[in-house]
């Protein structure tokens, strides 16, 4: 290598070497801090326990509201042509974007008890969302659901349509073309899509603790428990459960490595 | 390729070096910090870390907290006390401190991070609910019935262990919906009419105006509330917090306290 070569490479080293140290670091730090002694105890504390137990349900009940209602959505926005359709994509990637407090204080204003839908449902039925597992699961799918969408979409748009139209000239009904052609190529994308939306709704905080509040069992998934311990001073508690996220974080990032990492 | 052992070398030098430094500046060396340099008339910035029922007294300009000196520039920061007290002993810049309670107090005190405090100003709880009190509530009790929503502040917050103290002696069990952070955004959960009830300070009841209704909570009942105020002891603008800690014992501040509903020390 040359020494010009190679002062360019120093001079590129000194920011790429911060860069990286400003991710290890953090992470590092989380480590150095963890309660390595009594993590099993501080994570089997009954309140820790039900963070983790109601996080895995909302989680998993956002990622199912996601696939049912973003997959038929992804289609749509990829294979309809309707007027309209950039906005309507816009909106539907808006909270990917949108701080996800403004996204809690948006849910309230529509499901509120006092908000327009809310009302008319509390009024209707005597039931409402805020406070309520169904309501951390709402906040969790508005925020979750457009890295599935936008994962879908982009699958469903580049799908060779030579393969649909061959099942179609031999007779196979859409349905039987969408079970047995489309899903087949998509399906990839579409686990890509569950796992990134899956973890977003595992870490979400903002639109959850305004809208849903914060209880133990009913609304306190694992990122409020950590940040309401960590106010408290059981810093204990809360690095137990933020090793857990980052553990569960990185599987997904393993899970992902072949759609992200490169094969090198 | 002779490049990339200076690399990784560098790297590994970075990540540790800095790694090592982090590591060995824990919360009481931070508390140390540096000496007061400037001890003259009150002046630059001075950062109040104060419980969030503190919000109206403290931006009240009548009060006249922090504001006897125009060469000074007072920020707040109003949360929780538990909040405020773990980002204190994480070495925030916070150069003077008022908790809601003697408890949160008492933990910096014990870690060395305070100097002595004084009580400033009582408070007093009460329950508040929407206007015009759609659910009839007239004392504690009623905020055990199935059909009454109530949010109480977290542990740790002075107001929501305030009221399960007093719940607990008299023998109500509260099912809250929602445990928050602090007591502003527990009453803010009633003033948007998420829920039907809360229990806050007297005062903040007051600071909400006409979107909350107050119902007095007996005298008997009431617990001791006291508000603490402390000097940080890593504090850069000693002359200024010294200034600060004595006006809110002075004769002006108190008279404007009573007149939002606080009580004397």
């Amino acid at each position: 290598m040359t020494p010009r070569r190679w002062a360019g490479g120093a001079i590129l080293a000194g920011p790429a070497i911060v860069a990286l140290a400003l991710v290890v670091l953090p992470l590092v730090g989380l480590l150095q801090g963890a309660p390595w002694d009594s993590i099993i105890s501080e994570l089997t504390e009954s309140e820790a326990l039900l963070a983790l137990r109601l996080s895995l349900e909302c989680s998993l009940g956002a990622l199912a509201a996601s696939v049912a209602l973003g997959t038929p959505l992804a289609w749509v926005l990829a294979r309809r042509r309707f007027p309209g359709r950039s906005l309507v994509r816009a909106l539907v990637l808006l909270p990917m974007v949108l701080p996800p407090v403004v996204g809690g204080i948006a849910l309230l204003s529509a499901f509120g008890r006092r908000g327009f839908a809310g009302g008319w449902l509390y009024e209707l039925t005597g039931w409402r969302l805020p406070f309520t597992t169904g309501g951390a699961i709402l906040a969790e799918t508005f925020v979750a659901m457009p890295f599935f969408v936008v994962t879908a979409e982009a699958a469903f748009r580049s799908l060779d349509r030579r393969a649909d139209e061959a099942a179609a000239t031999l007779g196979a009904s859409p349905a039987y073309r969408f079970r047995r052609v489309t899903l087949p190529a998509v399906a990839p994308a579409l686990a890509a899509g569950s796992a990134l939306a899956w973890a977003r709704a595992l870490g979400e905080f903002g639109a959850t603790i305004t809208f849903a509040g914060n209880f133990p069992g009913t609304t306190q998934t694992m990122p409020l428990a950590i940040y309401l311990n960590l106010q408290s001073g059981n810093s204990g508690v809360a690095i137990a459960l933020s090793l857990v996220l980052l553990t569960v974080s990185l599987a997904v990032l393993v899970g992902l490595r072949d759609r992200w990492l490169g094969t090198t | 390729m002779r490049s990339h052992p200076f690399r990784c070398l560098l790297a590994v030098a970075a990540v540790f070096g800095l790694g090592a430094s982090c590591g060995s500046s824990s919360p009481s060396s931070m508390a140390a910090g540096e000496p007061a340099s400037s001890r003259g008339a009150a002046k630059g910035t001075l950062k109040v870390f104060a419980a969030a029922s503190l919000t109206a007294a403290f931006h009240d300009a009548k009060t006249g907290l922090g504001s006897t000196d125009p060469n000074l520039t007072v920020t707040y920061s109003f949360a929780g006390s538990n909040a405020l007290v773990t980002q204190v002993q994480q070495g925030a810049p916070a150069d003077v401190f008022a908790s809601a309670d003697q408890r949160n107090m008492t933990t910096l005190v014990r870690a060395g991070v305070v100097e002595a405090p004084i009580v400033f100003a009582r408070n007093r709880l009460q329950i508040a609910v929407g206007p015009g009190n759609p659910k009839g509530i007239t004392g504690l009790a009623d905020l055990a019935e199935p059909g009454v929503s109530v949010v109480l502040a977290a542990p740790g917050v002075p107001v929501g262990d305030y009221t399960r103290e007093v719940a607990a002696r008299l023998g109500i069990s509260i099912t809250p919906r929602s445990l928050e952070t602090d007591v502003r955004s527990a009453l803010t959960k009633v003033t948007t009419g998420e829920v039907d009830a809360t229990v806050v300070y007297l005062t903040d009841v007051r600071a909400a105006g006409s979107k909350a209704v107050g119902v007095d909570i007996a005298e008997v009942q009431q617990p001791a509330i006291g508000y603490p105020i402390a000097i940080v002891k890593a504090t850069r603008n000693r002359a200024a917090a010294e200034a600060f800690v004595r006006s809110a014992t002075s004769g002006a501040v108190q008279r404007s306290l009573v007149a939002q509903g606080f009580l004397p020390p």
